[in-house]
C-alpha cells in the first residue's frame, strides 16, 4: 500500500475522496498479539463525493456500511487506504489535528435511545461541543443553541429537558442537533431513520433534507431502505461484504442496475401498485460470513448468473459508463 | 390539567402546547421521590441521622462528663500509719487515719448522675458512647472515601484504556483480594506498637492499611461499569465530538458510575463500622482510656462478671453497632431501589 500512495493528487472538486480503504478485525491471535485471524470489514473501497451532494450507501445487514462509516469518521483506525477531506490525508492523524477535524465531520447514529447521555439536559447535550470547540463566544452560546434547536425542530422550554422525556422521533432530532452544532461540513448519517416509525421517518428525511440545503451540508447517508436511499441521495454506493460492487449516480444505479446484486436488491422494492407483477429475483442461501468470505467475486455463492471465472478472480471495480462503478466480470465484459 | 395550572397561563401562553406546563422532573429528582417514598429507606435515614446528631450534638448539650474523666466520688478512701515518738524517755505510738481521697465510682448502676452507669474505670458510660460514636463514624467514612477514591481512580483507568493497564491493575486486585484482611492487621497493629504510636492515632493507621487492602472491590464494580458505557453510542458520540480523554472519563463516565458507587458505599459503610468495631474489640485500634464501641464491649473480655451483671456498660454500645450498620444498610438497599426501580422484584 505504501508505494503507490500519493501518486495521485487528491481531486479539489472532492469534499471527501477514498482510496482503497480498508478496515480489519483482529478475531484471533497468538500469545504474542500477532493476529492469525481477521475480518475484512471494509475492503479496498474507494469514492469521490463533492461537497453538497448526498452519497447514499445500501446493502445487507453487517456488510460493512456502518464500519466504513465510523472508519471515514476515524472512529476506528484505518488499516489501509487514504481518506482525504477537502484535499487533506485524514488517515494519520492524531491528537489535537484529529479533535479540531471532528467540528468538520461529524455522526447522526441509528439508535436514538442509547446516543443520548442519560443525566445531562438537553441544553447541556448540545452546548458542551459548542463550548469545548469555542464555536460561539461564550456569552452567545445559549442562543446559539436555542437557534439551532428551532432550525431542528425542537421548542425552546426544551432545554432544560432530559432525554429520556422524548419520543424517538424527537430524541433523533436532539442527535441531529447535537451534530450540527459545531458546524461540520460532511455529516454521516449511520441509519438515522431505521429505529423511527414511517410517519416520523418521512419527518427526519425532510429535516435532513431542509438543513443539507440551508446549512450546506455534505451527507453519506448509510441505510439498508432503498426507498430512503432513492429519496434522499445524489449518488448511491451498493455494498456486499465489505465490498463495493456499484457506484454511481442515483439515477444510473436506479434506472440501469448493472450488478446482479444490485438488481436483485432492487428487485425486492415493495410495489404499492397491486395490478403490477413483481419479477423478485430472489436469492439462495444466506449471506457469507465475513470472517470467511469466498473466493473471487465474493458474490458468486449467491449470484445468479455466475461463472467459473467468478469464483476464481476477484472482478476489478471499473468505471463502465462515466462516474459508473461497477465491479463484475459479466458487466466488464459486455 | 387541573383547574390551577388553567389560572396560570396568561393569553399570550395559550398558543403554546399543554406540555409547557408539565412539571420538569430531572433523573435525581425522581430518584429521590424514589428514595423518600420508601419506609424502610426513611427508617435507615432516621437512625443514620439520630446517631450522628447524638454523637457529634450530644457532648455539646450534655457536657456534664468528658471522655476519659473518672468519678471519684465513691466511698472514702482511709490509710492508716503508725506514728511513734519518745516522751519523758518513754516510747508512744498511736495510729494515725489519713483521709487520702475517694475511691473511683466504679460500675456504677444507671442513676441521675451516670445515665447509664459508668464501667470499670468510673466513666460515664453514656458520655463515651456519644465519644465512642465520633471515632467510629468518622473512621468509617474516611475509609470508605478513601477506598472509593482510589477505587474509582484505578478501577476507572483500568476499564477506560483497557490492554495492558488493566490486565496489571487486574491482576494487582486479584493478589490483594488473596490476602486476609484482619491476620495482616494484626501483624501491623504489632508494629504499630513497636513504632510507640500514639494510642488514639492507632486506629486511623490501621484503617489506612485496610484502605489499601479494600479498594480492589470498588475498584473491579467501577471497571465493569465503565466496560459497558464504554460501548454506549453516546461514548461513541462523544469520542466523534472529539472531547479531551479526561473530559470523557468525568464528565461523561463518572456520572453514569456514581449510582452504582453511591449504593456499594453506603453499604460498606456498614461493614467498616464492624470492622472498625472488631478491630477495637481486639484491643488492636481504640484503646483505653479512649472510646470507641469496639472497645467499650472489649471490657466483657476481661471480667465475666461484667458480663453476667452489667448489661448497662456493653449493651449500649453494642446497639449502637447495630442502629449503625442496620441503618446504612437500609439507606443502601432503599438508594439502589430507587435508583434501578426496574431491579426490583
Amino acid at each position: 500500500m505504501s508505494e503507490n500512495k500519493n501518486i495521485l493528487p487528491p481531486d479539489p472538486e472532492a469534499i471527501l475522496e477514498v482510496r482503497n480503504l480498508e478496515k480489519r478485525f483482529v478475531l484471533e491471535k497468538t500469545l504474542m498479539g500477532k493476529p492469525t485471524k481477521e475480518l475484512v470489514a471494509v475492503n479496498d473501497i474507494s469514492f469521490k463525493l463533492k461537497a453538497g451532494e448526498t452519497l447514499g450507501i445500501v446493502g445487507e445487514s453487517g456488510c460493512g456500511k456502518t464500519t466504513l462509516g465510523r472508519t471515514i469518521l476515524r472512529l476506528h483506525p484505518s488499516n489501509g487506504g487514504e481518506i482525504y477531506f477537502k484535499g487533506q490525508n485524514i488517515a494519520e492523524l492524531k491528537g489535537k489535528e484529529l479533535r479540531d477535524l471532528r467540528t468538520k465531520m461529524q455522526i447522526i447514529f441509528q439508535d436514538p435511545y442509547s446516543s443520548l447521555p442519560p443525566r445531562a439536559t438537553v441544553g447541556d447535550i448540545l452546548s458542551e461541543p459548542v463550548l469545548v470547540h469555542g464555536i460561539v463566544p461564550k456569552s452567545e452560546v445559549k442562543e446559539y443553541v436555542l437557534d439551532l434547536m428551532e432550525k431542528c425542530g425542537l421548542r425552546d422550554y426544551y432545554y432544560e429537558r432530559y432525554p429520556h422525556e422524548f419520543s424517538g422521533g424527537q430524541r433523533q432530532r436532539i442527535c441531529i442537533a447535537r451534530a450540527l452544532s459545531v458546524k461540520p461540513e460532511l455529516v454521516i448519517c449511520d441509519e438515522p431513520v431505521s429505529a423511527l416509525d414511517v410517519s416520523i421517518q418521512a419527518q427526519i428525511i425532510n429535516l435532513l433534507k431542509d438543513l443539507q440545503r440551508s446549512m450546506n451540508l455534505t451527507y453519506l447517508f448509510i441505510s439498508h431502505d432503498l426507498s430512503v436511499v432513492k429519496f434522499i441521495s445524489d449518488k448511491v454506493g451498493v455494498m456486499y461484504l465489505g465490498k463495493m460492487m456499484e457506484f454511481g449516480d442515483k439515477k444510473d444505479i436506479f434506472g440501469n442496475p448493472l450488478h446482479p446484486y444490485t438488481k436483485a436488491l432492487f428487485s425486492a422494492i415493495p410495489n404499492p401498485d397491486p395490478d403490477m407483477k413483481m419479477n423478485r429475483i430472489h436469492l439462495e442461501g444466506d449471506i457469507p460470513s465475513p470472517a470467511n468470505p469466498p473466493s473471487g467475486c465474493r458474490f458468486h455463492t449467491r449470484c445468479p448468473m455466475a461463472t467459473e471465472e467468478c469464483s476464481k478472480c476477484v472482478p476489478e471495480y471499473r468505471e463502465v459508463e462515466p462516474g459508473h462503478f461497477v465491479a463484475c466480470h459479466l458487466c466488464h465484459k459486455n | 390539567m387541573s383547574n390551577e395550572n388553567e389560572k396560570v397561563i396568561t393569553p399570550a401562553e395559550q398558543n403554546e402546547p399543554l406540555d409547557k406546563n408539565i412539571k420538569l422532573m430531572s433523573p435525581g429528582m425522581m430518584v429521590a421521590r424514589r428514595f423518600f417514598r420508601s419506609k424502610l429507606s426513611m427508617i435507615g435515614l432516621l437512625m443514620i441521622v439520630g446517631l450522628f446528631l447524638f454523637c457529634w450534638l450530644g457532648p455539646v448539650v450534655y457536657p456534664v462528663w468528658g471522655e476519659t474523666q473518672q468519678d471519684f466520688s465513691g466511698k472514702t478512701e482511709y490509710t492508716y500509719s503508725l506514728v511513734t515518738y519518745e516522751k519523758d524517755g518513754q516510747t508512744h505510738s498511736f495510729y494515725q487515719i489519713v483521709e487520702t481521697g475517694k475511691e473511683i465510682n466504679a460500675l456504677a448502676a444507671p442513676s441521675k448522675d451516670h445515665i447509664l452507669g459508668t464501667d470499670k474505670d468510673g466513666r460515664d458510660v453514656f458520655t463515651r458512647l456519644m465519644y465512642g460514636g465520633r471515632i467510629s463514624l468518622a473512621v468509617s467514612f474516611i475509609a470508605v472515601f478513601a477506598i472509593n477514591i482510589l477505587g474509582v481512580v484505578l478501577g476507572g483507568i483500568a476499564g477506560y484504556f483497557g490492554g495492558i493497564i488493566d490486565d496489571v491493575i487486574m491482576r494487582i486486585c486479584d493478589i490483594l483480594m488473596c490476602l486476609p484482611g484482619f491476620p495482616i492487621l494484626l501483624i501491623i497493629s504489632t508494629l504499630l506498637d513497636a513504632a510507640n504510636v500514639a494510642a488514639n492515632m492507632r486506629i486511623y493507621f490501621l484503617m489506612a492499611f485496610l484502605t489499601l487492602f479494600s479498594w480492589p472491590g470498588t475498584a473491579r464494580l467501577v471497571r465493569g461499569q465503565i466496560l459497558s458505557l464504554r460501548e454506549q453510542e453516546y461514548m461513541v458520540a462523544a469520542e466523534a465530538m472529539g472531547y479531551s480523554t479526561s473530559r470523557k472519563i468525568f464528565k461523561h463516565l463518572i456520572p453514569n458510575v456514581m449510582p452504582q458507587l453511591i449504593v456499594s458505599m453506603t453499604l460498606s459503610l456498614g461493614s467498616m463500622i464492624l470492622y472498625e468495631a472488631s478491630l477495637s474489640y481486639l484491643n488492636m485500634g481504640v484503646r483505653a482510656p479512649y472510646a470507641a464501641w469496639g472497645t467499650m464491649i472489649n471490657i466483657v473480655a476481661e471480667d465475666s462478671n461484667i458480663l453476667q451483671n452489667f448489661f448497662n456498660v456493653w449493651g449500649p454500645p453494642g446497639l449502637c453497632i447495630i442502629i449503625a450498620v442496620l441503618g446504612f444498610n437500609f439507606v443502601g438497599d432503599g438508594l439502589r431501589d430507587a435508583l434501578d426501580p426496574k431491579q426490583r422484584r
